[in-house]
């Protein structure tokens, strides 16, 4: 069939589904009519908008700001009972506990150790998480944005990882990285001596942070790429005729204007590792020790996995790190608003 | 249309007749969890009951362990846990359970049978309440791998003495593993219910004089000690404690010959049947010795009946049913389980196996029973010995990688415990 007959059939058929979907769309637009009206001459035009957004106002309400405010509630709260109503009001007590440290810098001087032990393991592994992810999966998308041979198979390569349950990448690596694992194998077949990598504390924390940069750089490597091919050639062309080199490219031209991008790939990777659990506590449960034990595992254990399970100070430690989380993300906020102007 | 109507008016009278038909029958649910072959003769079972008892259908949410210690406990707070459950924390949840004497048509039955074992389901001062009965007693213990011994030659320390001390076990094993290049000489369940047996052995007290719990004695600190340097020196399995958290068992290292000695409990014996099987010669020893005696740590999991159940006397209907002495006997021999049962005690159970080792190592843990030390039972008793069990394993793991001192982990276990008892007094 030619394109024009191929053309006529789709015009065809748009016709059919026009007139048959016209009266059902017809009826459906005066009902919804009937129903918005009398709404509209009662609370105004300028206010029809709360209404459209009211459904997933109340979502909200009861899914995301009910849980909040519960467990803010939980936080002034003692006891190990369940019911709020059950359980008596300490005020600020729990978040006392938190902070009961004679020195903030030396979590064994602190009642609540394994809070402050969880908190410098949360901000090492943040820095060097949200670090490798934007360095890696920027210079992944420079890569793949270039003509390269089987860019496409790459580019499936490296998003392979992303569709993995972070459980089941943790098992892999587990089995890579134990000691009769496969890297140990390859480093004695290169004459090399096994050793035990998640149990030397410092290479713990190098593998935790390098599992999970593995397993997500594909995503954020994917955000980087949309943003590279949506900046113009023309102005790649303009560079070069003023003849500015690959570096010059890179820093006056993608930089300055990949920045909105790179500033969502920091914030969603950002707030992804402040929250990271399931892929560190099947990798190391926290372990060696607590020397890869952040703060969701904190929060876990005491609220939930202790047989005396504590909910006020579980609720205080999450809100002390949503508030921290919030902070950080006002900051980025900040320096990208200021960036943006500059 | 009067087909029509008619048609309209006989679904209407089925489908309001198929509720109430279904009201006849009570459907119950229990949550369990499995070591080994337990689930399906429980199954097996339950058939059978319901042949017998067509109003009673009973449904097992068969969940893993880790659901029963963690979850279990918020949805019984919650008021939505299942009408019965197989737990261990047997004192920690007793505000939950179900007491059956009012529905039971022989309570002395229960008494007479399961009397020692009530009690660690009771709270406080209650000592009468029958909330449910133990679907096995377990005795922690050592297994040993003798075919490693033999091919090692070296004796094996127990068959030269009846009271062999740690040290000596964990020398034996050393000397195993170097003369075989066996990775790990020794492993313990990461637990500290099992780290409990040891401590108490070398005369940890567990208690003070007001019987509040206390780790703060020589004997614990010797155990601790001893168990710590063992990880440093890699006499125990060095990752099975550092790198978990909860529960981590090395059955996969003993069934793969890569282990000596694993401390561990009766409940293996099942599992290790399957496994090993007569693949290469496995026993259970009597427990080491120390200054405070030779003992393991009694323990085991109970079936109870859930307060919140709808359907109290089917549930005790059920629990009749499974704790008969001749349907709980073959749930023991079938499942390679130590009873809690006094008849079933002195009557004896004809293990259905045939493996000779597996009989054995039954044999050997029911000889424990007699040998376990006063403080054993006791803390076995204890409502919170979780809160003790827990603390003791995480801090211990901290000393282990150099976190903590052995003291400092000492009195972070006190004060982890203290800590806990306080909220929930408070």
């Amino acid at each position: 069939m030619t394109d024009i007959g191929k053309q006529t059939t789709s015009l065809r058929l748009l016709s059919v589904i026009d007139t048959l979907a016209r009266p059902i769309l017809l009826i459906l637009v005066s009902a919804v009519d009937r129903i918005l009206t009398p709404i509209q001459r009662r609370v105004g035009i300028d206010r029809m908008g709360y209404f459209f957004v009211l459904p997933n106002l109340i979502i909200f309400g009861i899914f995301v700001l009910f849980p909040m405010l519960l467990n803010f509630y939980y936080a002034m709260t003692g006891g190990t009972k369940l019911f709020p109503a059950d359980r008596p009001f300490v005020g600020l007590g729990n978040f006392e506990t938190l902070f009961d440290c004679e020195d903030f810098l030396s979590p064994n001087s602190c009642q609540e150790d394994l809070f402050w032990r969880g908190i410098f393991n949360t901000i090492q592994y943040v820095i060097l998480q949200v670090s490798g992810i934007v360095l890696f999966s920027l210079a992944t998308a420079l890569v793949l944005n270039r003509r390269i041979m089987a860019r496409g198979f790459f580019r499936s390569v490296f998003f392979y990882p992303v569709l993995l349950s972070p459980v089941v990448v943790a098992l892999i690596w587990k089995w890579v990285l134990q000691h009769e694992g496969v890297l140990n194998a390859i480093v004695e077949i290169l004459g090399g001596e096994s050793k035990r990598w998640l149990l030397d504390p410092n290479w713990a924390m190098f593998w935790v942070v390098f599992v999970s940069v593995w397993a997500l750089m594909g995503f954020y490597t994917l955000i980087l790429l949309a943003g590279l091919q949506s900046i113009p050639p023309e102005l790649y062309e303009a560079s070069s005729i003023d003849g500015a080199n690959t570096w010059q490219d890179f820093r006056f031209v993608t930089l300055p204007l990949l920045m909105p991008t790179m500033f969502v790939v920091l914030v969603l990777s950002l707030i992804r590792a402040v929250q990271m659990f399931d892929q560190i506590f099947v990798l190391t449960g926290g372990g060696p020790g607590t020397r890869t034990q952040l703060m969701v595992q904190y929060i876990y254990t005491t609220g939930f996995s202790n047989q005396i399970q504590l909910f006020g100070l579980s609720a205080a430690a999450s809100m002390v790190l949503g508030v921290s989380l919030l902070i950080l993300t006002l900051l980025q906020l900040r320096l990208g608003n200021q960036s943006s102007l500059s | 249309m009067r087909k029509v109507l008619v048609l309209l008016v006989i679904m209407t009278l089925l489908a309001s007749a198929l509720p109430a038909m279904s009201q006849d029958m009570v459907e119950l649910r229990i949550r369990w969890y499995n070591d080994g072959n337990e689930g399906e003769v429980l199954r097996d079972l339950l058939d059978r009951f319901e042949t017998d008892n067509p109003d009673i259908s009973v449904e097992i949410d068969t969940v893993p362990y880790s659901a029963i210690l963690e979850n279990l406990p918020l949805d019984l707070a919650a008021g939505e846990g299942p009408d019965m459950a197989r737990v261990t924390d047997l004192g920690g949840l007793a505000q939950y359970y179900l007491d059956m004497t009012p529905y039971l048509s022989d309570p002395a039955y229960w008494e007479e049978n399961f009397g020692p074992f009530l009690n660690w389901k009771r709270l406080g001062d209650d000592d009468s309440s029958i909330p449910g009965f133990m679907t096995q007693l377990t005795i922690t213990g050592p297994f040993i791998n003798r075919t490693l011994f033999e091919q090692a030659g070296v004796d094996v320390p127990s068959d030269m003495s009846d009271s062999v001390t740690w040290e000596e076990w964990a020398a034996a094993s050393v000397a195993v593993a170097e003369a075989l290049e066996i990775p790990y000489p020794m492993a313990m369940d990461r637990s500290g219910h099992r780290f409990a047996g040891p401590a108490i052995s070398m005369g940890a007290m567990y208690f003070d004089d007001m019987g509040h719990p206390t780790v703060m004695d020589e004997g614990f600190r010797n155990m601790a000690e001893l168990f710590v340097n063992w990880h440093l020196d890699g006499t125990m399995h060095p990752e099975m404690w550092p790198l978990s958290e909860g529960y981590a068992g090395a059955n996969e290292e003993f069934a793969n010959a890569e282990l000596v000695f694993y401390m561990s409990g009766s409940w293996q014996v099942g599992q290790f049947s399957e496994q090993i099987g007569d693949a290469f010669d496995w026993q259970t020893v009597p427990n080491p010795c120390g200054p405070g005696g030779c003992t393991g740590m009694p323990g085991g999991a109970a079936l109870v009946g859930i307060g919140a159940t709808e359907h109290p006397e089917e549930v005790t209907r059920v629990m009749e049913y499974l704790a008969s002495q001749e349907v709980l006997g073959e749930f023991a021999a079938r499942t390679l389980f130590i009873p809690a049962h006094a008849g079933l005690s002195s009557a004896g159970v004809d293990f259905d196996t045939d493996l000779q080792l597996a009989k054995d190592s039954l044999g050997v843990f029911v000889g424990q029973v007699g040998t376990l030390e006063q403080t054993a039972f006791d803390l076995q008793a204890y409502a919170y010995n979780r809160n003790v069990f827990n603390a003791s394993r995480d801090r211990l793991t901290q000393a282990m990688v150099g976190e903590l001192t052995l003291d400092e982990a000492i009195e972070r276990i006190q004060d982890d415990v203290d800590t806990a008892l306080a909220e929930v007094s408070g």
